[in-house]
């Protein structure tokens, strides 16, 4: 086991690499002085040659790169041109906000996609069936910022129900909080539930076609006992990877739903900063989503053999 | 047995859903870049946020703009840029996955750890960070969303073309004397072209949403040009007075988004044997 989780560790560590590499690149593509671009419109040699410094300019650019990397270990990632204040001290506020959208997401989404998903590929080619994938065609065809907009004006603007836009800190006010997470929770959840049943229902109808089950089945086992005993650990396995993915894209991706409900996430701090070409903000956002990407994914393929034990040997 | 194939996509009721749905919004993209009820940009301020009536089906927006005319010109925008970049994305990484899988090697393992560092970027932040460098206009949604998919389609292409190197007619072609371009353009590559299809109706839903959700930011296509997402950003403004403003662009976004996945789904139950039903 320890062998396992070391050589996916090794694996994944070329390929952060790798992106970090192009997220540095990037920035250098973008003509004039980097050290300039950094600062933004100010004319301030003093500034100017200590930005300079900071980049280690003067030397060749796999150099320039090496330096990067040390100061993002020690958590430098620069400072912002427009906001006044380290990168590192925008991105984990926004970054909170985001993780407090996108995992009860994931999770919501799990817990009506798993049991709706097996439940449609046991009962394979019923009305059941025909009606779930029918409601996860269309749940995965709107688009999650739509289906947000839907909902402020049917219970925010309309029932009056919910708090239309804005974001209180769990933390700081439980119910308040939350009441403000209910929509956009909601809205991603229910779309990525229609991505994740029909990966579900197609699993479980792969298991029931194996052998085992038909053994288990001749065993005298109660259909319940081999849906739950047999089936469900076994379609996990795919399914799993799948939330896993999901959650990774989402950390980055959930920037349109945060503009939806105007929640100061990490998404919504990165195209502010495009907007503001607050270079030093984007390298930083692009540096954490690529990181939590990799490290949701690693964590997946490390936790995958619960499900799948034979994978840990392969 | 093609045609024996084509006659149950035809009888799937799905299937001629998504059919129906596509050529729907083909028809409307073709309609909006030929002729428009009224100018999709004109100005008429007797005429803010009337509600869909029979002047304007489907009512104006907060400039007196008809919405069905924005709604038409907007399709030629996004349904393009999503046509063109699922082409550039699978035909770009059809030729780099069949090489890498053809030649394997040194050349195979880079291409590969290019790859996985790709799919690192969620399509979106790689498309947020293009537009930081070259500014929104329609080519860069275009040319950030095909680097974002191409790692699929080049795994795709290079899985199947790592089965297919070890099969009897490339080994026969090589016999003849082919060079190794030829035996893959002519024998292998061919071959790859079902899976690349499914693929490609994927890729041509993620890029309509995905060029609709930069829009929505403020970052694709630039006014006053219309396109869905666009529309929907600027209905939140009269959002309680003219809720017709948010219904009309998202839904014809996602009538759209479900033509291409029944059809998708339909093709990949004809196309790819692995997915067929007993």
């Amino acid at each position: 086991m320890t062998r396992y989780i070391l050589t996916r560790v090794m694996l994944a560590i070329p390929t952060l690499l790798l992106a970090l590499a192009a997220i540095f690149f990037l920035v250098r593509l973008i003509p004039g002085d980097p050290a300039q671009l950094m600062l933004g419109d100010v004319d301030d040699p003093a500034a100017l040659a200590r930005i300079r410094q900071e980049l280690a300019l003067d030397q060749p650019l796999p150099v320039q790169f090496g330096h990067w990397l040390l100061q993002l270990l020690r958590g430098d990632l620069g400072q912002s041109i427009t906001l006044d204040s380290p990168v590192s001290d925008l991105l984990l506020p926004s970054f909170a906000v985001t993780a407090s959208l996108v995992v009860p997401a994931v999770v919501v989404a799990a817990l009506i996609a798993i049991p709706a998903g097996v439940v449609a590929g046991w009962k394979q080619n019923t009305r059941l069936d025909v009606a779930v994938m029918t409601l996860a065609t269309l749940a995965l065809s709107i688009p999650s910022f739509w289906l947000g907009l839907m909902f402020l004006l049917v219970f925010g603007v309309y029932l009056n129900l919910l708090p239309v836009v804005g974001y209180v800190s769990p933390l700081e006010d439980v119910w308040q909080g939350l009441s403000y997470l209910v929509l956009p929770v909601m809205s991603l959840a229910l779309i990525e539930a229609g991505v994740l049943i029909r990966l579900v229902r197609a699993s479980t109808i792969e298991v029931l076609g194996l052998d085992y089950i038909a053994h288990a089945r001749a065993k005298g086992l109660t259909e319940a006992a081999v849906i739950v005993r047999h089936v469900l650990p076994n379609a996990m396995a795919p399914t799993w990877t799948m939330i896993g993915l999901t959650l990774g894209g989402l950390l980055g991706g959930a920037v349109v739903t945060e503009t939806v409900f105007s929640l100061p996430g990490l998404g919504r701090l990165m195209v502010e900063s495009v907007f503001a070409r607050d270079y030093p903000v984007i390298q930083g956002c692009m540096v954490i989503v690529t990181v939590a990407y990799v490290s949701v994914n690693l964590l997946t393929e490390i936790t995958y053999p619960i499900f799948s034990p034979g994978a840990r040997d392969a | 047995m093609r045609e024996g194939r084509w006659m149950t996509i035809t009888r799937q009721p799905n299937a001629i859903a998504g059919g129906v749905l596509i050529l729907i919004m083909l028809f409307g993209a073709i309609l909006g870049a030929v002729h428009t009820p009224y100018d999709p940009i004109a100005v008429d301020f007797f005429h803010r946020l009337t509600p869909p009536a029979p002047e304007h089906w489907l009512g104006t927006d907060e400039w007196g703009r008809d919405v069905l005319s924005r709604l038409l010109a907007g399709a030629v925008v996004s349904v393009g840029i999503a046509g063109v970049t699922a082409l550039i994305a699978t035909s770009l990484g059809a030729l780099i996955g069949a090489t890498a899988g053809f030649l394997g090697g040194w050349f195979d393992k880079v291409v590969i750890a290019l790859m996985d560092a790709l799919l690192a970027f969620p399509a979106l932040i790689m498309a947020l960070a293009l537009v930081a460098i070259f500014s929104s206009s329609a080519f860069t949604p275009i040319i950030a969303l095909s680097v974002a998919y191409l790692p699929s389609v080049v795994r795709v292409v290079r899985a199947s073309v790592l089965v297919l190197r070890r099969s009897d007619f490339v080994d026969a072609s090589m016999v003849m004397g082919n060079s190794r371009a030829i035996t893959l353009l002519r024998h292998i590559l061919p071959n790859t072209v079902a899976p690349v299809i499914v693929l490609a109706t994927s890729l041509f839903g993620w890029a309509l949403l995905a060029e609709s959700a930069l829009s929505f930011l403020g970052l694709g296509t630039p006014p006053p040009a219309s396109s869905w997402g666009g529309m929907l950003s600027d209905s939140r403004n009269y959002f309680a007075d003219a809720p017709w403003l948010a219904v009309a662009p998202g839904l014809a976004l996602s009538l759209s988004l479900l033509g291409v996945n029944l059809f998708g789904d339909a093709l990949r139950d004809l196309l790819d044997p692995r997915m067929q039903k007993p």
